[in-house]
């Protein structure tokens, strides 16, 4: 057919509502996007240069390393929030820290921004370029460099995925636990900064909880090791500082990372419930009993009846809330914890449970869950995926509000909820064909955040705020905090080269950030 | 702890106390700086949970006479033996308040579990030591407490083959909670350990009572040493509430005490590089991760300490010692110049007018 689809992602500079979405493009729009989100004046003088940096830069690595033609330039041009494209002015592929360390040592002299890559799966746009900016792209830098069992370490560089940590150290039984869906594809580096979680991350914790050391670049080019194989600092906490960073402090090549032990094994259930209420009640319980599930996973009417249409996982579809509940231990271990959990569900008058009594049955149980997304998307082609954090008890009244949203805005949401630790994925159901709708699917989203942090929670768990929460960040925090925040950047980059065009808001970006020395 | 600080006045948190709110349903609870420490473990023993990272109390060693409170044990990222499992304070500290050198307030993180929202300030300013801001209020994760703790005991094993078992424990998948080795006249400092009259590797299990009778025999099996005995419920707790609070050190009043973190294969190398030195006597914590060690509180046993401990590509502090050693001598590592530069830099972002604990960490900043 002639239609062409592709992922984008949309932002509004009005109402600061961002999201993704699968837009069904028709070949005569091309690459044009009606919103395309502000970005940093490209500094004139360095466009003016632009053949001499290139140059300069090739002079560094090998030429092949460099790439500045425009056709080249374009699978860097956007990541994950892909509505927005920006082709930047460089990419550079280094091998090695050292040579990181030069491409900063020359930028830095230069006065030109950087914008750090990993596998650009960012869905808050963490690795946007700018026009003037060279992107440094950590993915050829993907080797594991280290993995000691005894003292349960792994040394790899940032390039290295996600999953290829835990492929390299399963064989002996042991895995890396912050586990984003993304993780296929992923790299380590690009987890640090984003201070990546997971669906293991009520009991595990996310990528700080699970760090040891990193090498660095700083701005201007000098190579620094934070920690190493040893656990807790003894200056300042550099590492916890670096994780989450968003790329504003420094460039990671190298990682060290905890290795865990896994389990000796996995069981999951399901309960089908009457309320958000009741489901909400039943997470509670469960908590106070002491057990703490190594997933907990929350799915509302909407979400439920895409998944099971989608997956035929044979999910109740009379149920208004269903959570699913994984366990770790020994099989009678397993069965000790299924049985407590499922006799504390029978106390809130559960529509249905279902408790595996095997992998397989497992595997079953999750099949929905899992193709949630793809599940959304075959029900309506386009939808926002919202990243929003509320306190677990405030969820049966956020979802009420929420649906009063959907109703007022005209527009279906379903609900995917990590019960364990109140993140919050609202997908919002909108058709790109029409633009008001569009329209309302940002202000939508927007209002969810606003009112995930109104309810005492936060403005994002896990994607991060990259350009997409940029503007909202004054719904946080105070201008005294931004401040704060803005000094403690600036001490690591008093230029602001590194990833200026993000999570602060654009205007004060402009007016506070120093100009290139 | 740390260098002796000049300083006109001093900002007391005593009066800032209370628990301002506690939802252990959502594993959080907030409390005000000045909050007595055992107040808020006695508030969540009423709940069946504690707070995750074990720390210690330090009134023994220190000789301090005021109860340790939240606000300190964050400004120190004081942890316990569970740390090496579950994390430090500085893995559980979800949000803050403070009051920085500008006189500003600011929180950074929130009361919830996950915050990728901006810059991590919890992080930057748990264990701080008061250098960077005064924390007012901080929200810490909380977990529920086991419903049972065992312990393997292996005994008779040297620093370095202690280490290994404990290695081999904390790669099991029993999830050992807590992991130490004690030399012969460390353990004799616990009555419950005593007994053995010989070095003891221990491994901590805290699960659901039948869980904690299974995974210390699959434990005890799996590692297959010799008169391998498993310590019940009460000797447990015992034990480890004396590991937490540093019980097995032999420190005399005048001796310094350090602690040294490297990694886990390290720990037995240092220990017996200090006892060469300057007859250290110490301990292994964090599976061998974490060093004690007291000894004559002299700059020649600093040096040592600081030689071994870079050696072994790990950090130290020096935790407890005179004035005039901790005024003389460097109390944490240096930095490579590019860091302190930054370090530098972010203490200016913060206080710059250097009225917060003026070299308390580094001398002159």
């Amino acid at each position: 057919m002639g239609k062409r689809r592709c992922a984008i992602r949309w932002f509004d500079g009005r109402t600061g509502a961002a999201g993704s979405a699968r837009l069904l493009a028709l070949p005569e729009m091309g690459d044009h996007f009606p919103h395309m989100i502000r970005q940093p004046e490209p500094k004139a003088d360095v466009l003016a240069r632009r053949d001499a940096i290139v140059d300069g830069l090739r002079a560094l690595l090998s030429a092949e390393a460099v790439i500045a033609e425009p056709l080249l330039l374009k699978p860097y041009e956007t990541d994950g929030l892909s509505a927005y494209r920006q082709p930047p002015l460089a990419v550079v592929l280094p091998d090695t820290t050292e040579q990181v360390a030069g491409v900063m040592r020359f930028c830095h002299q230069q006065g030109v921004r950087v914008v750090p890559r990993g596998a650009g799966t960012s869905l808050s746009g963490g690795a946007l370029p700018m026009a003037d900016a060279v992107v440094i792209g950590l993915m050829r830098m993907n080797r594991i460099l280290d993995i000691d069992y005894a003292d349960r370490c792994a040394t790899v560089q940032a390039g290295v995925t996600n999953i290829g940590i835990t492929n390299a150290v399963q064989g002996r039984g042991f895995f890396y636990a912050p586990d984003p869906s993304s993780q296929l594809a992923c790299m380590i580096g690009g987890n640090v900064n984003m201070n990546s979680g997971g669906a293991h991350c009520l009991k595990y914790g996310v990528t700080a909880n699970n760090l040891l050391g990193l090498k660095i670049v700083t701005v201007d080019g000098e190579i620094l090791s934070i920690g190493g194989e040893h656990l807790d600092a003894a200056g300042y906490d550099w590492l916890g500082l670096l994780t989450g960073s968003e790329g504003q402090l420094a460039v990671v090549t190298e990682v060290t990372v905890r290795i865990l032990r896994s389990p000796e094994g996995a069981r999951a259930m399901l309960a089908a419930f009457r309320s958000n209420e009741v489901a909400g009640a039943c997470v509670d319980s469960i908590i106070s009993s002491g057990i703490i599930p190594v997933a907990l996973e929350f799915m509302d009417r909407p979400a439920i009846h895409a998944c099971e249409q989608f997956a035929h996982a044979g999910y109740p579809l009379d149920a208004e809330a269903m959570l699913i509940i994984e366990v770790e231990g020994s099989p009678a271990e397993q069965d000790d914890l299924l049985w407590r959990i499922r006799e504390i569900c029978q106390l809130h008058d559960p529509i249905s449970l279902k408790v595996s009594q095997s992998a397989e049955e497992s595997l079953a149980i999750w099949k929905g869950r899992k193709g949630a997304f793809g599940a959304v998307g075959r029900i309506s082609p386009d939808y926002l995926c919202m990243d929003g954090v509320i306190p677990t008890s405030r969820l049966p009244d956020v979802l009420r509000r929420i649906g009063e949203m959907s109703d007022d805005y005209a527009l279906k949401v379903a609900n995917i909820f990590h019960a364990g630790d109140g993140n919050l994925h609202p997908l919002i159901m909108f058709d790109a064909n029409d633009p008001e709708s569009f329209h309302k699917a940002e202000q939508f989203g927007a209002d969810i955040l606003k009112l995930c942090v109104e309810v005492g929670g936060c403005l994002t768990g896990e994607h991060g705020v990259g350009v997409e929460k940029r503007e909202l960040m004054p719904v946080q925090f105070t201008t005294q905090e931004l401040d704060q925040q803005r000094r403690i950047k600036s001490a690591f980059d008093p230029g602001w080269l590194l990833n200026a065009n993000k999570v602060f808001p654009l205007a004060e970006t402009i007016e506070r950030s120093a100009p290139a020395s | 702890m740390l260098r002796p600080v000049q300083a006109a006045r001093s900002l007391s948190t005593r009066n800032l106390t209370g628990i301002t709110l506690y939802s252990p349903n959502e594993l959080i609870i907030s409390a005000r700086a000045g909050t007595p420490l055992a107040d808020i473990e006695a508030t969540l023993a009423e709940h069946g949970q504690h707070i995750i990272a074990e720390p210690a109390d330090l009134a023994a060693i220190t000789g301090a006479r005021e109860q340790q409170t939240l606000g300190g044990v964050i400004a120190t990222n004081l942890s316990g033996p569970r740390r090496v499992a579950w994390g430090a304070m500085r893995d559980h500290v979800l949000g803050i308040r403070a009051v920085t050198g500008h006189g500003e307030t600011i929180r950074s993180g929130g009361r919830v579990l996950k915050n990728v929202t901006g810059l991590d300030l919890c992080k930057l300013l748990t264990g701080s030591h008061g250098t960077l801001a005064v924390i007012t209020e901080a929200t810490l994760k909380v977990l529920p407490a086991p419903e049972a703790v065992g312990t393997v005991v292996f005994p008779g094993l040297d620093a370095t083959a202690g280490a290994a078992a404990l290695s081999a424990a904390l790669g099991s998948p029993y999830s050992v909670s807590a992991a130490a080795w004690l030399p012969a006249d460390a353990a004799a400092r616990i009555p419950a350990l005593a007994g053995f009259g010989q070095p003891v590797a221990l491994a901590r299990i805290e699960e659901f009572a039948a869980s904690v009778v299974y995974r210390t025999d699959k434990l005890r099996a799996d590692l297959r040493h010799d008169s391998t005995e498993i310590l019940d419920d009460a000797s447990s707790r015992i034990v480890w509430r004396a590991m937490r609070d540093l019980t097995p050190l032999t420190a005399e009043p005048a001796d310094a005490v350090w602690r040294v973190s490297v990694r886990p294969s390290a720990g037995p190398v240092v220990l017996r590089t200090l006892a060469d030195a300057f007859g250290g006597r110490g301990y292994l914590d964090w599976g061998g991760g974490l060093v004690w060690i007291a000894g004559p509180a002299t700059t020649a046993a600093h040096e040592a300490v600081e030689a071994a401990a870079k050696a072994a590509r790990g950090t130290w502090m020096l935790l407890r010692a005179p004035e005039s050693l901790r005024a003389a001598v460097n109390v944490i590592p240096p930095e490579p110049e590019p860091l302190a530069r930054i370090t530098r830099r972010v203490k200016a972002a913060l206080d710059p007018n250097g009225i917060l604990n003026p070299g308390r960490m580094y001398a002159g900043l």
